[in-house]
C-alpha cells in the first residue's frame, strides 16, 4: 500500500463542476474531484458512466463545456495535451495505443519526445548539444525499463509482444514521461490473473517508489479496492459517491448503481 | 608475494599487486550499459561490505547466504563473509521458500544477502522458522520503500556503516583476512540431492583453490580472459569457475543484464570462456532449430545443406576417416556463410573453449556445436570433489566420455556397481552436521564414493553410464540406463524433458514433456489453435509429432532398447513440484512413485490413464489438476 498522506496533502489535480456533452448525450455533468498529491485515486462506475470521458478532459483530449481543471492550482482547462504533458501529466489508453513497427526501446524514447529541446537543426547535426540530450533521455529510459523489467524487450517491436506485456510498455511510454500525474485508463483490462497481478504491483511501485499521484479507470473492483487510496463512482455522468474503499462499497448509493434497482 | 594459500590471500594479492589491480574482475549491465569493475576496486566493495556486516556483529565462522541471480554484489557479500573467517552459504534463487527454510535453518544462517523484494518477500515468509536469521540484506530497493521490518538493510546502508568502520579500524579487514587458514571450511555448497533433503557439503580454501589451479594447469586460460558468470550461485561450480578460478587467474566474469537477455548479453560480451549446464547448450541449439524453421525457404536450405556437410566431417573425424576433398571445400563454404555467422550470432566467436558440466549432455547436441567448430568439451565434477574430476583436452571432446582424470585427480572404478571413487585435494570435508552421511560417502583412504557408475575406456577417458542406482535390467536381461535414451529423446526441439522406464519390465516406455516454445510454433505454423501448455501437449496432432520424432529415435536405438510406448504428459517437470532438482536431474524414485498409473497403464496394456497431479505455483501454494493422458505406441 502506498504511504498515507496527512491531511494537509496539496490537492495535486482539481476538477471543478465539469460538464460535457457530445450531440443530445450528457456524458459528464457537473463531476468535481480533489486528488491529493501522491495517491491513488481511482474512478469507477458502470459502462458508459463517463470516466474516460473525465479523464479526457483531464489529460486534454477533450475540452469541458463547463467547468475548470487545475493541476497544481494551475489552471489548464483550455491547455493543449502537449502542454500538460509538459506540465507532468502522462496517461495510458484503454485500447493500446504503441506504434507497433516500432521496438520498445523507440516507443519509450518517443514518450520522452516531450522534455527534448533540441531543434530541427541541431538534431540534424546530432553532435554536440543534441547527443548530450539524447544521452541523458535515454538513461531515463534505461531507469523505466529497469523498473518495469523489460530489459529483454528492448529491441522488440512492440507489435509482436503479447497484450500483457504491450500494456506494460504502455505504461512505461507514460513513465519515460515523468509525469507527476499518472491516468491510467483501464490498465488491467483483458488481462490474465498472472498479468493483473504483475500489472498491480507496477501501479504500486510506481506510486511508493516515485511519488507519481496516479488517477485509475478500471473495472475490477477487487483491484480498485484493494490498491486505491480513494474512490470515485460515476454513474450516467454524475458523481455519486465519493470516499474510501470502505465508505465507498457500504454506500447504498452505489450498491444500486451496480446492482441496479430495476434488475 | 608468495603464492596466497586462502581466498582472501587472492583477493588481496588482486587488490593490491599490479598487474592485476587495474585489469578487470567483474561486469555487469546497469541501465542498459556495460560497467566495468577493475580487481582493485573490486577489493575495496568486498572489503566495505565485509566491514558493514562486521560493524552488525558478523563474527568469525558465521554463515551468509547470497539468494539471487548472479551480481556483483553477491560476490562481495560472499567474498566479504569469507574473509572475516565466515562461511557463504549460497542457496538457489528459485528455490521456494519451504525448501530455502530447510537450508537456511540447518546452515544457522546469520545473514542472507537477497537480490530483490521478490526474495525478500520469500525470506519474510519463512522468518519465525530461521532463528538465527539477524539480518537480511537487499541489493536492489525497487518496491522495498513501505517495509520497516528490523532486519531489512540495504546494501548501500551496510557499505556506509562498513565505511565508518574502516575509519575506525583501518587493519582490521586485513587482519581478520590473514587469520584464515587453507584447512577452514569456507563454504557450504548444499547439494540438491535427487533423493532425500540436500545435504551440506563443507568446503575449504584448500579444496577450492587446488582445484581451481587444477583446472588453470590444463586449460587455457589467461589474465585477459573473460567468463560469463551464468550458472546458479548456489552450485559449486559457480563458486570454482566464476569465483576462485578468476579470483587465481585475475580475469573477469560478467553478469548478465537478466536471466531472460543471456543470449544477447552473450553476444554483447563475447566471452573467451564458458561454463554452463548442458541445459542452456540445448535451449541454444532449440532457438536455432525454431529460427531456421521460421526463416525462408531458400536460408532453410542453405542452412540444412551445410548443417548435413558439417555433421558428415564431425562424424568422419570421429570414425577416424578423412572426409573427401569435396565433402571438405564445402565445410570451408559453410564456414564462411553458415557456421561462420552462427557462432558469432551466439557469441561465440571469441570463445576458445566452452564447457558443459553439471548434468550429461546427449550425443547430437554435442556434435551439432563441435560441427559448426564451436570448441566444446565436457567436464566432468560434483559439488563432494569441489567441481572437478575431468575435464576433456582440445583434440580429445567426444560425447561418450567425460575425458582423461586431470593430474593429481586419483579415479578409480569400485568393483561393486562400477561406481566412479575420486581421490584428490578438492575431497570435501564432509556433511555439514551429518557425520553419518559423511561416513557412507568418504571412505577411510579418502576416495569419495560419487554414485555414478562408469568405465575406464581403452584411451583412459572415464565414461559415466548414469546414477548407479539408476542403471537396471529389461525383463530379458539387457543392461538398460533410462539416461542414455532420455538424452536422445531430449535431443528434439519438440521434447523438453523425458523420463524412460524399464527395469524389469518387457520393453522401454517413456513420459516426455513437450517444448511449449517450439510445438507452440509448430501448431501456429499448421493453424492448430490452443489455449495453454496444457490444452497443446493434449492434441493429438501434437502427440502425432511427437510420435514422428520418437519414431526417428528409435531408428538409432538397438531392437530391445526401443521406446514402445510413450505419454506426452500435460504440465512439464518442475523443481517446484520436486520432481527435479534445482539442477535439473530427474529425481527418479518420486517421478516413479508420482506417476505410478502411468507405469500401470505402459505395461498393463492400456491405451489411457487418468491422472491426478499436485502443481506447485512459484509462490509455492499448490493445486490439484486433473488430465486425461493418451497412450500412443511408437514401434
Amino acid at each position: 500500500m502506498s504511504v498515507q498522506p496527512s491531511e494537509s496533502a496539496a490537492v495535486k489535480l482539481r476538477v471543478e463542476d465539469v460538464s460535457k456533452s457530445f450531440g443530445g448525450v450528457q456524458a459528464v455533468s457537473d463531476v468535481s474531484l480533489d486528488v491529493p498529491e501522491g495517491l491513488v485515486f481511482s474512478i469507477i462506475g458502470p459502462n458508459g458512466a463517463g470516466k474516460t470521458s473525465l479523464l479526457n478532459m483531464v489529460s486534454g483530449f477533450y475540452h469541458p463545456d463547463r467547468g475548470k481543471v487545475s493541476l497544481d492550482g494551475r489552471d489548464i482547462t483550455n491547455m493543449r495535451p502537449a502542454g500538460r504533458a509538459h506540465l507532468g501529466i502522462a496517461r495510458t489508453f484503454q485500447n493500446i495505443a504503441l506504434f507497433r513497427g516500432m521496438t520498445v526501446l523507440e516507443n519509450l524514447m518517443l514518450g520522452r519526445h516531450v522534455r527534448m529541446k533540441s531543434g530541427v537543426l541541431s538534431s540534424f547535426l546530432y553532435w554536440g548539444p543534441a547527443q548530450r540530450e539524447e544521452v541523458a533521455h535515454r538513461k531515463r529510459v534505461e531507469e523505466v525499463i529497469d523498473f518495469l523489467k523489460l530489459a529483454d524487450l528492448r529491441r522488440t517491436p512492440a507489435g509482436a509482444l503479447p497484450y500483457g506485456l504491450q500494456k506494460r510498455v504502455e505504461l512505461g511510454r507514460a513513465l519515460s514521461v515523468e509525469p507527476e500525474l499518472l491516468l491510467l485508463d483501464e490498465p488491467m483490462a483483458g488481462m490474465n490473473q498472472e498479468e493483473k497481478e504483475d500489472m498491480v504491483r507496477y501501479v504500486l511501485d510506481v506510486n511508493a517508489e516515485m511519488g507519481t499521484t496516479i488517477v485509475l479507470i478500471e473495472h475490477d473492483m477487487g483491484v480498485v479496492m484493494d490498491i486505491s487510496d480513494r474512490v470515485a463512482v460515476l454513474d450516467q455522468g454524475m458523481k455519486i459517491s465519493e470516499g474510501t474503499p470502505d465508505e465507498v462499497r457500504a454506500d447504498p448509493k452505489v450498491i444500486e448503481a451496480y446492482l441496479g434497482s430495476s434488475h | 608475494m608468495a603464492d596466497p594459500t586462502t581466498i582472501p590471500g587472492y583477493l588481496l594479492r588482486n587488490m593490491t599487486e599490479a598487474p592485476y589491480a587495474g585489469s578487470p574482475a567483474i561486469r555487469e549491465k546497469h541501465l542498459g550499459v556495460w560497467q566495468t569493475f577493475d580487481w582493485k576496486s573490486y577489493g575495496e566493495n568486498v572489503r566495505d561490505f565485509a566491514l558493514g556486516i562486521a560493524a552488525l556483529g558478523f563474527a568469525r565462522n558465521d554463515k551468509l547466504s547470497v539468494l539471487g541471480n548472479n551480481r556483483p554484489r553477491l560476490y562481495w557479500a560472499q567474498l566479504g563473509a569469507i574473509c572475516l573467517g565466515g562461511q557463504s552459504v549460497p542457496v538457489y534463487q528459485d528455490a521456494i521458500a519451504t525448501e530455502l527454510a530447510y537450508v537456511l535453518a540447518h546452515a544457522e544462517t546469520k545473514v542472507i544477502v537477497a537480490e530483490d523484494q521478490e526474495q525478500v518477500d520469500k525470506i519474510l515468509s519463512i522468518r519465525d522458522q530461521l532463528p538465527n536469521l539477524k539480518l537480511l540484506v537487499y541489493d536492489d530497493p525497487r518496491g522495498l520503500t513501505g517495509y520497516d521490518e528490523e532486519i531489512l538493510k540495504s546494501y548501500e546502508d551496510v557499505r556506509e556503516l562498513g565505511r565508518a568502520f574502516l575509519k575506525d579500524n583501518p587493519t582490521y579487514f586485513q587482519d581478520e583476512a590473514g587469520k584464515c587458514q587453507a584447512d577452514e571450511v569456507t563454504l557450504i555448497a548444499y547439494t540438491s540431492g535427487t533423493t532425500g533433503q540436500p545435504k551440506g557439503v563443507m568446503l575449504s580454501h584448500a579444496n577450492m583453490l587446488e582445484t581451481a589451479l587444477t583446472f588453470v594447469r590444463n586449460e587455457d586460460v589467461r589474465r585477459s580472459d573473460d567468463f560469463l558468470a551464468y550458472l546458479p550461485m548456489a552450485w559449486v561450480g559457480e563458486s570454482l569457475y566464476g569465483l576462485c578460478v578468476a579470483l587465481v587467474v585475475g580475469c573477469a566474469s560478467n553478469c548478465p543484464e537478466e536471466p531472460e537477455t543471456v543470449m544477447r548479453d552473450l553476444r554483447e560480451l563475447g566471452p573467451t570462456g564458458i561454463v554452463v549446464v548442458p541445459r542452456v547448450w540445448e535451449n541454444l541449439l532449440s532457438n536455432l532449430q525454431i529460427k531456421a524453421a521460421d526463416s525462408t525457404l531458400l536460408k532453410r536450405s542453405v542452412y540444412e545443406y551445410f548443417i548435413r556437410v558439417a555433421d558428415e566431417v564431425e562424424l568422419a573425424k570421429t570414425d577416424g576417416r578423412t572426409p573427401s576433398a569435396f565433402t571438405k571445400l564445402m565445410y570451408r563454404l559453410g564456414d564462411f556463410l553458415v557456421y561462420g555467422p552462427i557462432r558469432d550470432q551466439l557469441g561465440l566467436r571469441r570463445a576458445r573453449w566452452c564447457y558443459t558440466g553439471g548434468a550429461p549432455m546427449g550425443p547430437d547436441t554435442f556434435r551439432y556445436f563441435h560441427a559448426i567448430g564451436i570448441n566444446l568439451k565436457q567436464l566432468y565434477g560434483m559439488t563432494e570433489v569441489a567441481g572437478l574430476v575431468t575435464l576433456q583436452p582440445d583434440d580429445q571432446a567426444t560425447s561418450e566420455s567425460v575425458g582423461p582424470p586431470c593430474p593429481g585427480i586419483e579415479v578409480k572404478i569400485s568393483e561393486h556397481q562400477s561406481e566412479v571413487l575420486v581421490r584428490s585435494k578438492g575431497v570435501f570435508k564432509g556433511y555439514y552436521k551429518q557425520d553419518d552421511k559423511t561416513a557412507e560417502a568418504l571412505d577411510r583412504e579418502g576416495w569419495f564414493h560419487t554414485g555414478d557408475a562408469g568405465l575406464m575406456n581403452e584411451r583412459g577417458h572415464l565414461v559415466i553410464i548414469d546414477r548407479a542406482k539408476d542403471v537396471g535390467k529389461l525383463a530379458d536381461g539387457t543392461a538398460f540406463a533410462p539416461q542414455f535414451i532420455e538424452l536422445k529423446l531430449k535431443f528434439s526441439p519438440y521434447i523438453n524433458e523425458a523420463v524412460a522406464f524399464g527395469h524389469a519390465h518387457p520393453f522401454v516406455a517413456a513420459m516426455v514433456t513437450m517444448d511449449f516454445e517450439a510445438v507452440g510454433k509448430w501448431a501456429e505454423r499448421h493453424n492448430l489453435p490452443y489455449t495453454n501448455y496444457m490444452d497443446l501437449a493434449q492434441k493429438p496432432e501434437v502427440r502425432g509429432l511427437i510420435a514422428a520424432e520418437i519414431r526417428r529415435v528409435n531408428a538409432g536405438l538397438p531392437e530391445v532398447l526401443r521406446v514402445k510406448r510413450f505419454l506426452v504428459l500435460s504440465k512439464d517437470l518442475d523443481a517446484d513440484d520436486n520432481e527435479m532438482t534445482r539442477t535439473r536431474k530427474l529425481r527418479r524414485s518420486y517421478i516413479t512413485e508420482k506417476y505410478g498409473p502411468v507405469i500401470e497403464a505402459f505395461y498393463g496394456g492400456s491405451g489411457e490413464v487418468d491422472l491426478q497431479l499436485d502443481v506447485t505455483f512459484e509462490d509455492g501454494s499448490q493445486s490439484k489438476i486433473a488430465s486425461h493422458l493418451v497412450i500412443e505406441e511408437a514401434a
